[in-house]
């Protein structure tokens, strides 16, 4: 326990806790969305592609994380033209945008001169060294998809759920599907330095299907998967620091077992209630008799 | 009697695909229409375009009053049933089109999606979500949904798949009632059941052949080269179906 305390007297390990909070409340409430929407794959398109921004910005030396954010909300946008016309093939689409991102960035970073980054940072994130910046742009953009959620939850819900009626009625389908497809491609930028571009797809799916487990209402629904979020990270979190091993890789690792736990508890609760079930029958037929 | 809806030389399609022609179709106020016709004649585009989600080729929409809203009941197989929302709330989208994009929703909209909900049985599912429900119980929901905004036209789109004919029967008396204050099309496979509930039938197949009744004569039939079975009513509906070219 003293040695939790002393941990939370480290510049490094206090920003990581910052960074762990800030990632699970942007992604549980764009995730939710991501999840409800079955929008998974799209999502993971949009991850990938943008590493050639990365690969770009490290090249032009600039903030790598500004080249992702221009990749990711382009890449996101053209996949939503795209699935606007009808004769194109939305998924093949994506198979192509992201390998061509991966491959984009892998030739820039070595095409740059000199130092090489380590690449694996970026695939696989690592939360204990997020800097000032880092938290101000996840700061920002909590706030931000906060606000778009609170004020226009009815109509992202309801356009999300039938497109094709939202549009009888019409409502500017296209703006919102515009407005929260970027959105997505700004979480998923901002969070790849938390856990990397390979992970970052899970912080966006397990927590939310852990919370679909239970709820069914789609603003339960984001708040229990930033519950989740922010125990899974947490844990992982403190593991890494444990164990000595990159932070990404545990995070997830504890949201899968957490996935894990919840699966099971689902299951005792189902099969009490049917027990329940059985016995409130069985005293009927009794009753009967 | 005023007209709902005027669709003038109409022709529709998708890219370089054709799928309507010379569509010329007028509905008035307490009209009662079914479209009847083949897969792939063109029904869900005629409703596509009459609903304003794909644009004419050319020709006229004229819709009374310049941002009337249709009801609209879509075929319940294209709706996402594990998509996280309860029921009121799937009523109370049907008010969107009232609502500013930042708008909030009153009491009185409750209390009208309340009444709704009771009216057509389905109250005690409210807080349900829509995957718990049964065929007949969603097309309740979706119908609520439809009217709630108390539209001028309503539309349904294949109100009787994936329903028991018991919900079939109540769901033709409830559009009974509703016609007395709003004009209907129901597009529908089921030729019999339609043809003994509606005021007129369209013909959709390629072109639209209107029949000012729901009584076909084979000559009213062959004339437009209508490909439908023949349907005749006498004193208790009953059909007789004859196949022709």
């Amino acid at each position: 326990m003293n040695e939790l305390i002393e941990l939370f007297q480290y510049n490094f390990f206090l920003n990581a806790v910052g960074a762990a909070i800030l990632a699970s409340i942007s992604c549980g409430i764009i995730g939710s969305y991501i999840v409800a929407r079955r929008i998974v794959f799209i999502s993971g398109g949009i991850t990938h592609a943008s590493f050639g921004g990365i690969g770009l910005a490290w090249y032009l030396g600039l903030n790598p994380v500004f080249g992702a954010a221009v990749f990711g909300v382009l890449s996101a946008l053209g996949i939503e033209w795209i699935s606007k016309k009808t004769d194109v093939r939305q998924d093949s689409v994506i198979g192509i945008l992201w390998a061509f991102g991966m491959a984009l960035g892998i030739l820039f970073i070595y095409m740059t001169p000199g130092y090489a980054p380590n690449l694996m940072s970026f695939l696989f994130g690592n939360i204990l060294t997020v800097g000032a910046l880092d938290l101000y742009l996840l700061l920002g953009l909590c706030l931000f998809t906060i606000a778009v959620f609170f004020f226009l939850l009815r109509p992202i819900l309801f356009v999300a759920f039938d497109e094709e009626f939202a549009r009888t009625q019409k409502a500017p389908v296209q703006f919102l599907n515009y407005l929260l497809i970027s959105l997505v491609a700004l979480a998923i930028v901002l969070n790849i330095r938390v856990v990397g571009i390979i992970l970052v797809i899970s912080f966006l799916t397990i927590p939310q299907t852990i919370a679909n487990m239970f709820t069914n209402d789609f603003k339960k629904m984001i708040f229990g998967s930033i519950a989740f979020g922010i125990l899974g990270s947490f844990i992982g979190l403190l593991v890494s620091y444990r164990i000595n091993a990159p932070s990404g890789a545990t995070i997830i690792f504890s949201f899968v077992i957490l996935f894990v736990i919840a699966k099971l508890v689902q299951l005792v609760m189902i099969s009490v209630r049917r027990k329940k079930f059985g016995l409130i029958q069985l005293k009927r037929g009794n009753h009967l008799n | 009697m005023r007209k709902i809806l005027e669709l003038k030389s109409l022709t529709a399609g998708y890219d370089e695909k054709i799928v309507l022609k010379g569509v010329n179709l007028v509905v008035k106020e307490n009209d009662f229409l079914g479209i009847i016709g083949p897969n792939g004649g063109g029904k869900t585009t005629l409703l596509k375009v009459i609903l304003g989600t794909i644009k004419p080729i050319e020709g006229e929409i004229l819709l009374d009053g310049n941002d009337s809203i249709i009801g609209y009941l879509p075929q319940i197989n294209q709706i996402d049933n594990k998509f996280p929302i309860p029921v009121k709330e799937v009523v109370l989208s049907g008010l969107m089109s009232h609502k500013k994009i930042f708008g909030r929703y009153n009491s009185e909209n409750k209390r009208r999606a309340d009444e709704l909900m009771m009216q057509m049985g389905i109250i005690h599912l409210k807080n349900k979500n829509i995957g718990e429900l049964s065929g007949g119980q969603l097309q309740r929901v979706f119908l609520c949904r439809a009217i709630i905004a108390d539209p001028q036209l309503l539309i349904l789109d294949e109100p009787d798949t994936y329903v028991d004919s018991n919900f079939e029967g109540e769901l033709y008396e409830i559009l009974h009632h509703l016609n007395s204050h709003m004009a209907i099309i129901v597009v529908s496979h089921d030729v019999g059941t339609i043809c003994s509930h509606v005021k007129s039938i369209a013909c959709v197949n390629e072109t639209l052949c209107y029949h000012d009744s729901n009584v076909i004569s084979q000559e009213q039939l062959m004339a437009y080269n209508c490909p439908i079975d023949l349907i005749t009513h006498g004193e208790v509906p009953h059909r007789v179906l004859k196949h022709h070219k």
